[in-house]
């Protein structure tokens, strides 16, 4: 049985980077709060530094800081008709684990949604008409806009010290940032980070074509900086080992560096790590969860912890699995459209582009930031007109290489061996030669892609693992044509010596290849409580003092990596939090 | 075809520096330079296992050799350690299923929804060995170390394209699992007993560590940086 302890203002299952800022933002406000970390401790120091961090083999192949697979994974299949089977190894996203979750091991790609993301399906029918919208795709409005999410935006970017250049202030649309970004309040806090020569050649290149290339917005901080909570970052150093891997300059936000140097000494705020959560005790007739179940990693006993409000930010999988586990909501049926939790999952789609080799440049991979390289948002959302084209949604195109580290990070020209002596000189010649010019695209929900429990495979605590049930469909197809073909007009005028045929994923979704950690949907927000299960507020329609963090709260995503668009979330609900529900705590929607 | 003797004994005399390493490993030195054993002990050593039989050695030695052959720009497979980087990290936690998901059912799938097998890597690699060998001992009359460098590189390019039919799983999976195994090997920094000298990187100008281009950047825009590279080793 489950030792009970004493009650707390809130408990906040995940510490990651929602965690982290809900429990800042709960401390500040005189809650007292318990964090819970399945993981460990995880310090920059100690965990982060030189020269032990600059291991590819360890971090990047053999998956040091991510998710346990033996403990637990998801399975997958295409369609309802297969019979799904468990992601035995991780390959296509990489979940974290440990204080500071994959906010620890992210590249730092830090974006705004576009005006249009946030009420997507109104905005499509109203421009194109209801038919424009590909039948099965169910994609829905946020139930928040890009003007309410602003200022949690602009908070965010100076928690994470952000550097990049801004393309629309107050309006005013800046040469060199982004022209088709909503309007922001501010400059980002830092200038953006350097270029390298695959950057610089897009950005002329792009230029060239007329279009409208900017930095890609990036948590890697240009210069030292000092956030307002009052923690501080380094430079960054281009290092080149920042994606699955901690920052030893303290250069790359993370919930470490950012928020728990602050967080941790608070006497209002105590960690738990080792604390798997397993379920949460819910109320039906009261609407609200009672305590939060949870096993100690390291000696296996089970303990109960009751809570005046639950922050359930975990990953979208387990956000997902801890409400299905605990009979939150109604589950989501593909057959019959009805019930909201495990609806929308939605992915990445990326790969389209081409490589391109030059014989006469010096690319130097290994000189870079995480997020880095300049980009184009011409082609992305609904910043161009889509009369015509087939689909909707779109991507950016990118050029700038994050890595030039030599197991993962390699490229021969078409029809070179994979090994033997041909393949030495041919990887001698043009390591250091080469960049891909890449779409990275959106992933509009769809009726028959969704989450829910696996009938055969279990995890360590003997729960159901999450069933992922998932297909690209035409409409990313269509975009991976469109973008493929884009990339390769901005590639061939750049005139390299050789150049792939411009590729876009054509097969079903592989859980093989690295594509990225952009899982999103499963507990998505909404007006609507027979399509969301979350209001604006990202409260719990059936659990009012339930707040569901993250990217499980997206009805869809977009092309933008999505910790930007989470971590404003995540500070717009603690205001919500903070300066409504405590004053009168119940629904702060009626249906 | 001339039938080419590579006895195996010769393998053992290549691997013995690598195999040094491997020793001082085993006693916890694990960042020693395998140049400095090398120089210190002149007479091979007798090669170090972990988990690889001797036939197992003999397979991997002849099989990094025809993927990274010996030329002007490295050592073969075996003279940069990577028979000692495969025993040693199949012998580990990797070797033995660390993060592999090991639950049945294990059904056969799409490839697509990745690897379904009730192996770990170490016991993949037994069973991949063993069905290589068989099918060599059918096509050719003997174990795959045996064969002449032309016939294993035939064999290699065979097994590559997934015509052998082996067993409970492809061989053109056996093959990837290899050419990866080797290619991390390689490239991974010098400490887990591959890419001795770090000929690797200086084959292809990775500067490894301390990898702090806050200035460079700008100074080497599209220029090649030419620095010797480092290992986290040279700064242990």
């Amino acid at each position: 049985m489950a030792t009970t302890l004493k009650e707390v203002d809130a408990v906040v299952i995940g510490m990651g980077w929602t965690g982290s800022i809900l429990s800042r933002e709960l401390t500040k406000a005189g809650l007292n709060v318990v964090g819970l970390e399945r993981g460990a401790m995880r310090s920059p120091r100690e965990d982060f530094a030189i020269p032990s961090i600059r291991d590819e083999l360890k971090y990047s192949n053999r998956h040091e800081l991510f998710q346990d697979t033996a403990l637990e994974t998801v399975s997958l299949r295409h369609s309802r008709s297969e019979t799904a089977l468990p992601i035995r190894r991780l390959g296509s996203f990489l979940p974290g684990n440990n204080l500071g979750g994959a906010g620890s091991h992210w590249n730092g790609a830090t974006w705004r949604r576009l005006e249009t993301d946030y009420v997507l399906r109104s905005h499509l029918t109203e421009k194109y008409g209801a038919k424009a919208i590909p039948e099965g795709m169910t994609i829905q409005d946020f139930g928040v806009t890009y003007a309410d999410m602003e200022p949690y935006y602009d908070k965010f970017e100076k928690l994470c010290g952000i550097s990049g250049k801004a393309g629309n202030l107050k309006g005013q649309k800046i040469d060199g940032g982004n022209i088709f970004e909503g309007p922001r309040s501010s400059e980002y806090p830092n200038k953006p980070l350097a270029r390298n020569l695959a950057a610089s050649m897009f950005e002329t290149a792009a230029k060239n074509l007329g279009y409208h290339p900017f930095p890609q917005p990036s948590a890697n901080a240009s210069e030292a900086y000092t956030n307002p909570e009052g923690a501080t970052m380094g430079q960054c150093v281009y290092c080149g080992f920042c994606e699955r891997f901690g920052c030893e300059s303290n250069a790359k936000a993370s919930p470490n560096v950012n928020v728990f140097p602050v967080l941790l000494p608070d006497p209002k705020f105590t960690l738990r790590t080792h604390t798997y959560v397993k379920n949460l005790v819910y109320d039906r007739q009261a609407k609200k969860v009672k305590s939060v179940v949870y096993v100690d990693t390291r000696t296996g006993e089970e303990y109960e912890q009751p809570a005046g409000i639950v922050i359930l930010g975990a990953y979208v999988f387990n956000n997902t699995l801890l409400m299905l586990v605990s009979g939150i909501g109604t589950p989501y049926d593909p057959a019959t459209g009805k019930g909201s939790v495990g609806k929308n999952y939605c992915y990445q789609y990326t790969g389209s582009g081409t490589t391109l080799f030059f014989e006469d440049k010096e690319t130097n991979p290994f000189m870079a930031a995480g997020a880095f390289g300049s980009i184009i948002d011409d082609f992305n959302g609904d910043n161009f007109d889509h009369s015509g084209l087939g689909f909707v949604g779109g991507g950016h195109i990118s050029a700038g290489l994050s890595n030039g580290r030599p197991i993962g990070t390699r490229a021969l020209p078409p029809g070179a061996p994979r090994w033997g002596k041909e393949w030495k000189g041919a990887t001698a010649k043009w390591y250091n030669r080469w960049f891909n010019v890449d779409g990275t695209a959106c992933d509009y929900a769809h009726r028959e892609n969704y989450l829910d429990l696996d009938p055969t495979y279990k995890d360590a605590l003997g729960r159901p693992l999450l069933r992922m049930t998932y297909n690209f469909k035409d409409n990313n197809y269509k975009i991976g044509a469109f973008l493929a073909q884009k990339c390769g007009e901005i590639a061939k005028s750049m005139n390299p010596t050789v150049m792939t045929e411009p590729r876009y994923r054509k097969g079903d979704y592989d859980s093989r290849p690295y594509q990225s950690t952009h899982n999103t949907g499963g507990t998505i927000m909404g007006s609507d409580p027979s399509t969301s299960v979350v209001n604006r507020y990202l409260q719990a329609w059936d659990a009012s003092n339930l707040f569901i963090m993250g990217a499980s709260t997206f009805p869809q995503n977009q092309s933008y990596n999505p910790t930007g668009p989470l971590g404003a979330l995540a500070y717009w609900s603690a205001n919500a939090i903070t300066t409504q529900y405590l004053k009168n705590p119940g629904p702060l929607m009626h249906a | 075809m001339a039938d080419v003797k590579i006895p195996r004994r010769d393998f053992l005399k290549s691997a013995g520096a690598a195999s040094a390493a491997g020793a001082a490993m085993a006693t916890g030195i694990a960042a020693c330079s395998p140049e400095t054993k090398t120089a210190a002990s002149p007479a091979p050593e007798p090669e170090i296992r972990l988990t690889l039989t001797q036939t197992e050695w003999a397979f991997i030695s002849a099989a990094v050799d025809t993927l990274i052959p010996a030329d002007e720009l490295t050592p073969s497979g075996t003279d940069v350690g990577l028979v000692v980087f495969i025993d040693r990290q199949l012998a580990g936690a990797y070797g033995n299923g660390a993060r592999l998901y090991r639950q049945g059912p294990f059904l056969p799938a799409k490839a697509e929804l990745g690897y379904q097998l009730s192996l770990t890597p170490r016991e993949f690699f037994r069973a991949g060995i063993a069905a290589t060998n068989e099918w060599t001992t059918k096509t050719y009359g003997k174990d795959f170390d045996r064969l002449s460098e032309a016939e294993r590189e035939e064999a290699l390019k065979v097994l590559e394209s997934g015509k052998p039919e082996f067993a409970g799983f492809s061989s053109a999976m056996f093959f990837d699992q290899l050419l990866t195994i080797t290619m991390e090997g390689f490239f991974a920094d010098p400490i887990y007993g591959g890419n001795k000298d770090k000929v690797a990187w200086k084959m292809i100008g990775f500067p490894g560590l301390p990898a702090s281009y806050r200035e460079e950047i700008k100074t080497y825009f599209n220029k090649k940086y030419d620095k010797p590279p480092q290992s986290i080793a040279d700064f242990s």
